[in-house]
């Protein structure tokens, strides 16, 4: 187990390197890289020459990317060129708002998914099912942006039960802590605070939870539909075995190898939904970051470290997913 | 085998139809019983000589699928429409009516009237006949993108699979880097360093977001007709190892790419119009696309008159929607455990 684990990391880490050194070179060498984004393009060619000096892009592009590793591994992403703070500074504002964002889409993606599948494959031909097949259909259909612009549209202007937009609502004293709003209350005893968080957090959260939650129900739906014709589960039934214990321990138990890469994939994959719901309600974390350091004039370092963590969490996550395998399947753990 | 470092679990994902693990496992697993499959059926040939091929008997059943019928309504709907949408449209999509640009204002686009029966867009210019159009484009859009990607997965995945080795690692972990971006994340990057988007632009960026996945399907499949019992007798009896790969592997381990190929159309449709609504997809405003008539709507004209990105956005889910049933029924159809 230690050897596979070291394996994978070892896996890992030559993935994030070879990611970088493409993402490297592919910001700085195509036409519109950062030196006409500093200048614009009719900037005369002697300020060119001197910013690319003071840039170092004159030197090898291999000494450049050694330099810029160098400075990574020291936890230096540079400055962002838009508004010349640090990188690791801009992003680490946007990060808790981002991760309380994708935090509650898996919570209601999971926690509706899991048992609305299980319960359509229960029922495999019931209108539960046929409503939860054609659900997913359109949930898996539907550019998600447009779904938040409905969603926002029916409950923000027509029927006023949540926010339009936004975290938290000005003049609600909320005390920063960590920058994840809903603990930052809960810590503070704000609790004033808290229900409003929650209350900007439901329809983003649910935006974004559409896909994981319809990719969750299908699997989970042709998980179970699977296990329930495997030989041991009419062996249970058999047996005389209370309903209760197939279900948890032969059923569920079984179903849910497939369901547990599905929920990693989905997590991992959650930024790219998060920059489409964050434009949507304006909810300024990592989503609008990227949106805004491409649109608002080609902000590279920013750029380049968001897509990098991007990577990072999306392996590590993966990775998390095989080992959580050992823990829920016992023949992995014999390997 | 299972490289659990990229799981890009598409055709796993959007299933329904079997919740194996990851791509790359699902492929092989799929064509290693679709191989199985041939052979039992191959013994069934010989013995009474009257067997029905795989595809035949995959075409029989989606013939009986609903949903796959709903699919092909759906798909057959949308292209007649791009191809008779002069036809149908009253209007040029690009033409400027004088009496819908006079009542334009910042809070208000003229709704239904004479002649214009879904009323005008910002521009004064007639909805219906843009929207009419807009399939083409669409189709445009996401035929190319797929094809594209395809036509690149392809090329990668036959090298792997056919050389294997060396060749196969480091084509794989070339995949693997690619795999580990999301999906949009990974088209954004690509648009990011254009300094003027373009229709194409967007084309390629969703295109290549799509290379790795066709990649890792082909040569799965691949991989699997390797040590397949029919390449083992071309090879006794001597045929080129070229012919071998063109003319028994490739053929034979296409059949799932092809599904994939569907699916990912209608996902190059909602990927291209996530992109515009990001501000990075096609600039042009004459022209008449629906993810870009969607994008463009949902941020700025909203709510002066939803209507323009509700008809737009209601043609990519019917069209998203067709191409998913038929894809899903497709996928069904060819999975052996299927089979009676």
């Amino acid at each position: 187990m230690l050897r596979v684990i070291v394996r994978r990391l070892l896996q890992l880490v030559v993935t994030l390197i070879a990611l970088s050194a493409l993402i490297f070179i592919w910001l700085r060498n195509l036409p519109g890289g950062p030196v006409e984004a500093l200048l614009g393009e009719r900037a005369t060619p002697e300020r060119r020459a001197l910013l690319i000096k003071a840039l170092g892009y004159d030197q090898p592009i291999l000494v450049q990317y050694g330099k810029f590793m160098q400075r990574v591994l020291t936890g230096d992403f540079g400055n962002s060129i838009r508004t010349g703070d640090p990188v690791t500074e801009v992003i680490g504002r946007a990060f808790p708002a981002t991760v309380e964002l994708a935090l509650a889409a898996m919570i209601i993606a999971v926690g509706l998914g899991i048992p609305l599948g299980y319960l359509a494959a229960r029922w495999r031909g019931r209108s539960l099912d046929h409503l939860t097949v054609i659900g997913t259909l359109l949930g898996i259909s539907i550019p998600i942006f447009f779904l938040g612009y409905l969603l926002k549209d029916v409950f923000t202007q027509n029927i006023h039960w949540f926010p339009p937009s936004g975290r938290v609502t000005t003049g609600i004293d909320n005390t920063e802590v960590t920058g994840f709003f809903v603990l930052d209350s809960l810590l503070t005893r704000e609790f004033d605070a808290t229900a409003d968080t929650l209350w900007h957090l439901i329809l983003p959260a649910l935006t974004l939870a559409t896909i994981p939650m319809a990719v969750i129900v299908r699997i989970t739906r042709a998980s179970v539909l699977d296990v329930l014709n495997e030989d041991y589960v009419r062996t249970a039934e058999a047996k005389g075995l209370r309903h209760r214990t197939i279900r948890g321990r032969h059923i569920l138990r079984n179903a849910l190898l497939p369901v547990v890469t599905t929920i990693g994939l989905q997590t991992g994959a959650l930024l790219s939904g998060a920059v489409l719901t964050e434009k949507v309600y304006n909810w300024g974390g990592l989503g609008t970051l990227i949106t805004d350091s491409i649109t608002g004039g080609r902000d590279y370092p920013v750029l380049q470290a968001l897509i990098l963590l991007a990577a990072l969490v999306f392996v590590v996550i993966n990775l998390l997913v095989d080992l959580s395998y050992a823990f829920i399947d016992p023949r992995v753990r014999v390997r | 085998m299972s490289d659990p470092v990229t799981r890009p679990d598409v055709v796993g994902q959007r299933a329904g139809g079997s919740p194996a693990g990851g791509m790359s496992e699902r492929g092989i697993g799929l064509l290693g019983e679709r191989k199985k499959a041939q052979l039992e059926q191959l013994a069934q040939a010989s013995a009474e000589s009257g067997g029905v091929s795989l595809v035949r008997d995959a075409i029989r059943r989606l013939r009986r699928n609903p949903a796959a019928i709903i699919g092909a309504i759906l798909i057959v709907l949308f292209l007649l429409i791009a191809i008779f949408a002069p036809l149908i449209a009253p209007h040029d999509p690009m033409q400027r009516f004088d009496e819908l640009t006079s009542r334009l204002t910042a809070d208000n686009i003229p709704g239904a009237s004479d002649g214009f029966p879904l009323g005008s867009d910002q521009l004064g210019r007639d909805f219906f006949s843009r929207l009419i159009y807009g399939s083409r484009q669409t189709l445009f859009v996401g035929v190319l993108a797929t094809l594209i990607g395809l036509g690149l997965g392809v090329l990668l995945g036959a090298v792997a699979g056919a050389f294997g080795g060396w060749v196969d690692n480091l084509l794989m972990r070339f995949t693997d880097v690619m795999l580990a971006l999301p999906a949009l994340l990974l088209a954004i990057t690509l648009v990011a360093v254009v300094t003027r988007p373009s229709q194409w632009t967007v084309i390629l960026a969703v295109a290549i977001v799509n290379v790795p996945i066709f990649a890792r399907l082909l040569r799965g499949a691949m991989l699997a007709q390797r040590e397949s019992d029919h390449v083992l007798a071309a090879r006794a009896l001597g045929v080129k190892e070229r012919n071998i790969v063109l003319r028994h592997m490739l053929p034979n381990a296409m059949t799932p790419v092809i599904v994939q190929a569907t699916l990912t159309l209608s996902t190059a449709i909602i990927e291209a119009a996530s992109l515009s609504f990001l501000g990075l997809g096609d600039p042009d405003q004459e022209r008449a696309e629906w993810g870009a008539m969607l994008g463009d709507a949902g941020v700025h004209y909203f709510e002066v008159r939803p209507e323009l990105a509700y008809y737009p956005a209601l043609a990519i889910i019917v069209v998203a929607l067709g191409f998913t049933l038929l894809g899903e029924a497709m996928r069904d159809a060819i999975d052996p455990k299927n089979r009676r």
